[in-house]
């Protein structure tokens, strides 16, 4: 084993390069923690807090905490991924997910969270709230049911792109993407070619005429969890049962 | 020792679900030894004869009806099961949930581009049940036991489900059974 800088994940011995943040080092070491507005390339955002662990004992997001010499972080625990589970049917409630109707189904991250967390139904109160779509653009659409506020493509169009078309509007439940020219996706220079696309995690940002081109079966996330091999052969079906 | 019972029916559904456990192909003679079938849309049982061991539900709560069948199979099953997305998570009839119910009635019997009706009426027959201001998944009206998401689930989830169930052990699902679509 190589000399420098380590820390401690989950029992291993894990090497980091000084400026790193958990995530980044647990990726390189190829450690799968798993998240949803992180994505490598772009700047840590650190606001879905998927990717929590606890760090000498304290929760912290592993995407935005840097990592440091002789730290104790704890990921794969029972504890850390109940609260994981928590968020994303939070995330799941909160929106309006058709999956048997979405285009981005097999291939999305937050779907694909829920299936590698065993998440069969959600327990929380379904919130169906009320939102629009923006399908004005001729290749692209916002749907925003399916969007989870995680700014990635927020991020990417301002650093990968150059364009600044999506920002936030809005504050609490009220929080909302909106694009650059106020109105519509189709009066801003968004483009069919932009990064901020593939960014999405969900399908709230999504090309047009290209749905479904990916058989059922042949899906991302259809025979292989998102982050690798499943933490089990088996996962339960979930047995909470309402009080 | 007689067969545990079985029961099953669809509220707000659209009968896939209970396509896809006739899906099991050959497996349902096997199922048809292990089981006794009470209520359900399969055998045309209108009401429970017995109590039962197992009861498989479909869709989620759309009216009134839909309420009161849950809650009766709630009384009379040991082990309830909501199966699929409409009952899990609403599914397709929760696609109503964003438009007021006003809305969704004009639009189906007044104001829509085919309708036909001359006087504008809105069913109103008092044998008709009255529609839910919003459609629930089944864990929103009763308690339930198992979850199995799906639309449908498919028949190897289904089997994989009932025969542990049947079996007196707890349901596991390997990763590639668990979907939401």
């Amino acid at each position: 084993m190589s000399e420098g800088p380590r820390f401690t994940l989950d029992g291993r011995e894990i090497p980091l390069v000084p400026g790193q943040t958990v995530i980044e080092a647990a990726d390189a070491a190829g450690i799968y923690i798993p998240r949803l507005c992180h994505k490598p390339g772009l700047e840590p955002f650190g606001s879905c807090r998927v990717c929590t662990v606890k760090a000498n004992g304290r929760s912290v997001a592993a995407c935005t905490y840097p990592a440091s010499p002789g730290m104790i972080v704890e990921s794969d625990t029972e504890e850390v991924n109940a609260h994981r589970k928590l968020l994303l049917e939070m995330l799941f409630v909160e929106g309006n997910h058709f999956c048997m109707s979405c285009e981005k189904s097999g291939n999305c991250e937050l779907q694909a969270l829920g299936y590698r967390f065993a998440i069969s139904a959600p327990q929380l109160e379904f919130q169906f709230p009320v939102r629009d779509v923006d399908a004005s653009h001729p290749d692209i659409l916002i749907d925003h049911n399916r969007c989870i506020l995680c700014a990635r493509c927020v991020r990417a169009s301002r650093d990968l792109d150059k364009k600044e078309v999506f920002g936030f509007v809005g504050r609490g439940p009220h929080k909302r993407i909106a694009v650059s020219s106020g109105t519509r996706l189709r009066d801003t220079d968004a483009d069919v070619t932009d990064q901020a696309i593939d960014a999405c995690p969900v399908g709230a940002l999504l090309r047009k005429r290209v749905g479904f081109a990916v058989p059922v079966g042949r899906r991302l996330y259809d025979k292989v969890p998102i982050g690798g091999v499943p933490p089990a052969p088996e996962v339960p079906v979930s047995e909470e049962k309402r009080a | 020792m007689s067969k545990p019972r079985i029961a099953t029916t669809s509220l707000c559904g659209c009968f896939g679900c209970h396509m896809s456990l006739l899906d099991i192909d050959e497996r349902i003679l096997t199922l048809a030894q292990l089981v006794e079938f009470d209520k359900s849309p399969i055998n045309d049982h209108k009401d429970f004869t017995a109590r039962c061991a197992v009861g498989l539900i479909e869709g989620g709560c759309a009216n009134a009806e839909n309420v009161h069948v849950l809650r009766r199979f709630r009384e009379q099953c040991d082990i309830l099961v909501s199966v699929g997305d409409c009952a899990t998570m609403g599914g397709i009839p929760a696609l109503r949930n964003m438009i007021p119910l006003e809305e969704c009635l004009r639009e189906a019997y007044v104001d829509g581009p085919s309708v036909f009706n001359p006087e504008g009426r809105i069913p109103d027959d008092p044998e008709i049940p009255l529609l839910l201001d919003k459609v629930y998944p089944a864990q929103e009206v009763v308690r339930i036991d198992y979850h199995i998401p799906g639309c449908p689930p498919s028949a190897d989830t289904l089997w994989k489900t009932l025969t542990a169930l049947l079996g007196g052990t707890s349901a596991e699902l390997p990763y590639e059974l668990i979907k939401y679509d």
